[in-house]
């Protein structure tokens, strides 16, 4: 076993122009097919089938290379993309290994080349095997039914605010209902979708224990309101103990609960959201259960809720027919409608399915243990590097499978911020770790998760980084300030991209503002 | 006792710490000698104590690749049969450079670095959003949102924002999965940010907006008109000025609703007035994946009206403290609802980032040459296809002549329902038309055929054929 040691690394630099800037009038990149005789003789010439009024007028100023030029190009820029190419402990999103096989499967045209509007009958395996997730995320969670429209965590988020309309207008109390209650630690995406939706929303901040206290709650909770959106654990590792009497405390007030699950890795097979009183819950599909994140999605917020609530579930839904076959069938008068078209990332349901099938029950129980034991793997070296302190640490439980930590006082000793500990880690190849989502309050705040995937010498080595660069930070600071040294590119220079005159989300903006000439 | 509550994992290749020497190791150093002490925060009556119903474990890659492509395997697919279904999510050809890309495990597998770590990510990302802003001439575009209908959605939505004003126009043809979904933005009246939906009669003769029930409808209280062009049934809105012109002599906004891979030969919606355009990305270089596939998008002018609106994230083009050397940061960020939590422009979230990837691949081969001439072999082949059916007795083409990729077909004098014809054409190994009879019960029994590139002229042959054996 290689004992931990720094590796020299450096990203690759191609010093890639943009597409934009690439190529050579009158190249071509792809050929279409040569229409035949006859339907050229039918049709005439395509230029009259649209109307004048409807024909391109301006100019279409895109790039011009050929096919080859492209694949270059687009490698280029993959391989200036370090992300999981060593390391990445990036806290909350539940870095681990995306099977390569579930690449080989969701690429087969039985996955790729289906409609969503094809006939029932012809769609049975891909029926089937959303059908078999759903009853093997029923028996993880306790709920009674899964749909997987949502396009992510947030989406999943969304239909909840959108149920939570749904069933309380079918009782004629949504308009005194229009609260929904969480705390600082729920990810914004609970308030953020639960306003989009028309609530009001309260939101509960920590306190001693690390977490709201039942006090706060039933102060809070009234004949407004609506739902309770919270996770447990939160992404700083704290179980609320109190969880099973917020739900009593909520359902007393009339209000609906749910259960974000975002951080569901460290308990799986330990609790159930049903179980804990909850009324729905989600699961990432992209972190927990194996799917990958391709930089921010496609990803799947899978939802699910106890039979009371499914009447309100965005349809269609899928059905198992008494012959045994499966079909779809639309959701009914009380149904919020629709959050996104068709039922789902399929794609990512698969690759779901496939992991969870690769674990199995044990499988799923080693990873939530070894998750929470690699965390508090970490706190013990972590806790070690002079600079580096836990967030309440006051709280003297074990954390589950997330712990924040703080470069506050490295901060305050040597001027470096943990954004530049951040850059400076990308030069040993060591991608961004998670800082905290707002709002902070803990300084200089930094969020790793080990999970399951990452080896005991990975974790080693991500540690031995970051005691180099807290060594560098004390003993050269510039050098950690103005990193990274060894990446694709340098440090943004600081250009405040919320100046309307310097921001430039397209080329063609870019080129006016600049007054860039070709 | 089951193997779950035993102390020790069993060895798995997914995680390496399964290893005993790696887990007794961490146990030691985290001064852990049970694994269940970790879990002191959780209460025991939280705890699951039953039995598991779980199917066994397929820790062998060669069994579960068995398991699980045999049950895929009982799916027909498009290759499998000539399919004509598309109504929101199209076949089109995927070239095979945009897959490789999208399966490169440096694309497929990350989530978020430092601009400098991520900067060949970031520069896709803007690749993507200057390549459509020039398909649908606009320069301000965002990052990509779930769908072509919850873009929809928050486009109307900023549109409230901007004008506070609380109705919305939109056009009896609208495809009903988008529809579902802006239903679902626009909200409850009994609670905050409800914009009403007020639906504008299509002209029957054309299968366009009606103008005059367009005009009828508009009012100063009208924060915008939102259409699609195509419309959901392939009918080109010839009319797209004098609807954007109407929004504007109401000082609404005008929301276009696209399909880019019209937009070589098809006007780009800001040379008719357009304000605001949405669409969807799922042609350019994404499979259909059952539904899976499906992207959206929103551009508008660069104007701080529209920009400080936008609920998604967005990159700009900026440098480094190196002169001359370009890099990629995020612009307004605080106002998305992880800078500002519910105070925030809507929301956002994980979205469809890695098929801008593909996009960004497919815009970058076709050029503007490939743009043109994907146009015109769609708009040829569907027309051809068109023109055939036509000729089928009893079977009409109720808006023939001004559409792109898709159109209508009407079985009524056939006395055959589109069921019926679908059954009877799945046996001939044939995906037929949509069924619109339900959605569009005006239509009568109707079906919205598509036709792409991937199609020759000898499965349009065969479908004519088959149309006019299934409809006897």
């Amino acid at each position: 076993m290689i004992k931990s040691r720094i590796r020299k690394y450096h990203a690759p630099v191609w010093d890639e122009p943009l597409v934009m800037q690439l190529g050579s009038q009158g190249r071509q990149g792809v050929a279409m097919p040569i229409t035949e005789a006859a339907i050229l003789e039918a049709v005439g010439d395509p230029e009259n089938l649209v109307p004048s009024s409807m024909r391109r007028r301006s100019k279409l100023d895109l790039p011009e290379l050929s096919e080859f030029e492209v694949q270059r190009h687009y490698l280029h820029l993959s391989q200036q993309t370090l992300g999981m190419m060593q390391i990445s402990l990036f806290g909350t999103c539940t870095m681990k290994y995306n099977p390569r096989v579930n690449e080989r499967i969701v690429y087969q045209p039985y996955v790729t080349e289906i409609n969503p509007h094809q006939d029932p009958e012809t769609l049975q395996g891909a029926l089937e095997i959303v059908s078999r997730f759903d009853y093997l995320l029923r028996e993880l969670s306790g709920l009674d039914k899964f749909v997987f429209q949502a396009g992510g965590g947030a989406d999943a988020a969304y239909i909840q605010a959108c149920i939570t309309r749904a069933y309380h207008a079918s009782r004629g109390e949504l308009a005194q209902r229009n609260e929904i209650i969480t705390t600082t630690q729920a990810h914004p995406c609970n308030p953020a979708t639960a306003a989009a939706a028309g609530f009001k929303i309260i939101t509960l901040p920590l306190e001693e224990d690390g977490y709201p206290s039942i006090s706060a709650l039933k102060a809070a909770v009234s004949s407004r309101t609506a739902a309770l959106m919270v996770n447990n654990p939160d992404d700083i590792g704290i179980y609320n103990p109190n969880i099973r009497e917020w739900v009593k405390i909520v359902h007393e007030a009339g209000g609906l609960c749910f259960y974000d699950h975002a951080n569901f890795n460290g308990v799986m097979t330990r609790i159930r959201a049903a179980d804990m009183g909850f009324d729905a819950c989600m699961y990432m599909l992209h972190k927990t259960f194996g799917g990958p994140k391709g930089g921010g999605g496609p990803a799947v917020g899978a939802y699910g809720c106890r039979k009371e609530l499914i009447p309100f579930l965005p349809g269609p839904l899928i059905e198992k027919n008494e012959d045994g076959s499966y079909g779809l069938k639309e959701a009914g008068a009380l149904s919020i409608g629709r959050v996104r078209e068709f039922w789902g990332n399929v794609p990512t349901v698969i690759r779901a399915y496939s992991w969870t099938r690769a674990m199995g029950i044990d499988g799923l129980r080693d990873a939530a243990n070894i998750s929470v034991l690699a965390n508090n793997y970490m706190e013990k070296r972590l806790l070690d590097i002079p600079g580096v302190t836990k967030g309440l640490p006051e709280l003297r439980k074990r954390r589950l499978e997330m712990t924040r930590y703080s470069l506050g006082e490295l901060t305050q000793a040597t001027g470096v911020t943990v954004l530049d500990v951040q850059n400076r880690m990308t030069d040993y190849g060591i991608d961004a770790f998670w800082l905290s989502h707002e709002p902070w309050f803990i300084p200089e705040p930094f969020t790793p998760e080990a999970g399951e995937l990452w080896s005991i010498e990975d974790i080693d080595y991500w540690i031995d980084v970051l005691e180099t660069v807290c060594n560098e930070a004390r003993n050269n600071p510039e050098l950690v300030k103005s990193a990274p040294h060894n990446q694709v590119v340098h440090k943004l220079s600081g250009v405040n991209l919320n100046d309307p005159e310097k921001w430039a989300t397209t080329w063609r903006a870019y080129k006016r503002k600049y007054k860039v000439t070709e | 006792m089951p193997d779950i509550f035993s102390k020790n994992p069993t060895p798995h290749p997914f995680m390496a710490n399964t290893a005993p020497g790696s887990y007794k190791e961490m146990l030691r150093v985290a001064e852990v000698s049970d694994i269940e002490e970790l879990f002191e925060q959780i209460p025991d009556e939280h705890r699951f104590t039953g039995e598991w119903n779980f199917p066994e474990a397929l820790k062998s890659e060669v069994s579960l690749y068995r398991h699980v492509s045999g049950i895929l395997k009982k799916n027909i697919s498009c290759e499998d049969y000539v399919n004509f279904l598309g109504a929101g999510c199209w076949q089109h050809y995927v070239p095979a450079i945009c897959d490789e890309m999208v399966t490169r495990t440096e694309f497929l597998t990350p989530v978020w670095g430092t601009p400098s770590s991520d900067h060949g990510r970031n520069q896709v990302w803007f690749e993507f959003a200057s390549q459509l802003g020039e398909l649908v001439g606009m320069e301000f575009v965002g990052l990509p949102l779930y769908s072509f209908g919850t873009a929809g959605g928050h486009a109307i939505r900023m549109a409230s924002r901007i004008n506070k004003r609380h109705k919305v126009l939109l056009p009896s043809s609208i495809d009903p999965e988008r529809l579902a979904v802006i239903k679902t933005y626009c909200g409850y009246p009994e609670l905050d940010g409800y914009i009403e939906i007020i639906m504008v009669e299509i002209d029957q003769h054309s299968g366009c907006i009606d103008l005059d029930d367009l005009e009828r409808k508009f009012s100063s209280d009208v924060t915008a008109i939102y259409f699609d062009n195509p419309n959901y049934l392939g009918v080109i809105e010839k009319d797209a000025q004098a609807i954007c012109d109407l929004a504007h002599k109401f000082g609404a906004e005008a929301i276009v609703g696209v399909d880019p891979i019209s937009l070589g030969i098809l006007a780009s919606p800001a040379e008719y007035g357009a304000d605001i355009v949405v669409g969807t990305t799922q042609p350019l270089g994404v499979h259909m994946n059952c539904g899976g596939g499906v992207g959206g998008f929103i551009a508008t002018r660069d104007e701080e009206r529209y920009a400080r609106e936008y609920p998604t994230l967005q990159v700009s083009l900026t440098e480094t403290v190196e002169p001359g050397e370009m890099a990629f940061g995020l612009t307004l960020f605080e106002q998305s609802s992880y800078g500002s939590r519910e105070h925030g422009k809507d929301w956002t979230g994980n979205s469809v980032y890695l098929w801008a990837v593909a996009n960004a691949t497919y815009m970058s081969l076709m050029g503007p040459s490939g743009f043109k001439s994907i146009g015109n072999t769609i708009i040829e082949r569907s027309h051809y296809a068109a023109l055939k059916i036509a000729e089928i007795p009893n079977v009409t083409i109720p808006w023939g002549s001004i559409f792109f990729k898709e159109f209508v077909v009407n079985f009524d004098a056939t006395k055959v329902t589109v069921a019926e014809i679908n059954k009877r054409l799945l046996a001939c190994g044939i995906f037929g038309g949509k069924d619109l009879s339900k959605d569009f019960p005006g239509l009568g029994q109707s079906a919205l055929f598509c036709v792409t590139e991937i199609h020759t002229q000898e499965d349009l042959d065969n479908l004519v054929l088959a149309l006019k054996d299934v409809t006897k």
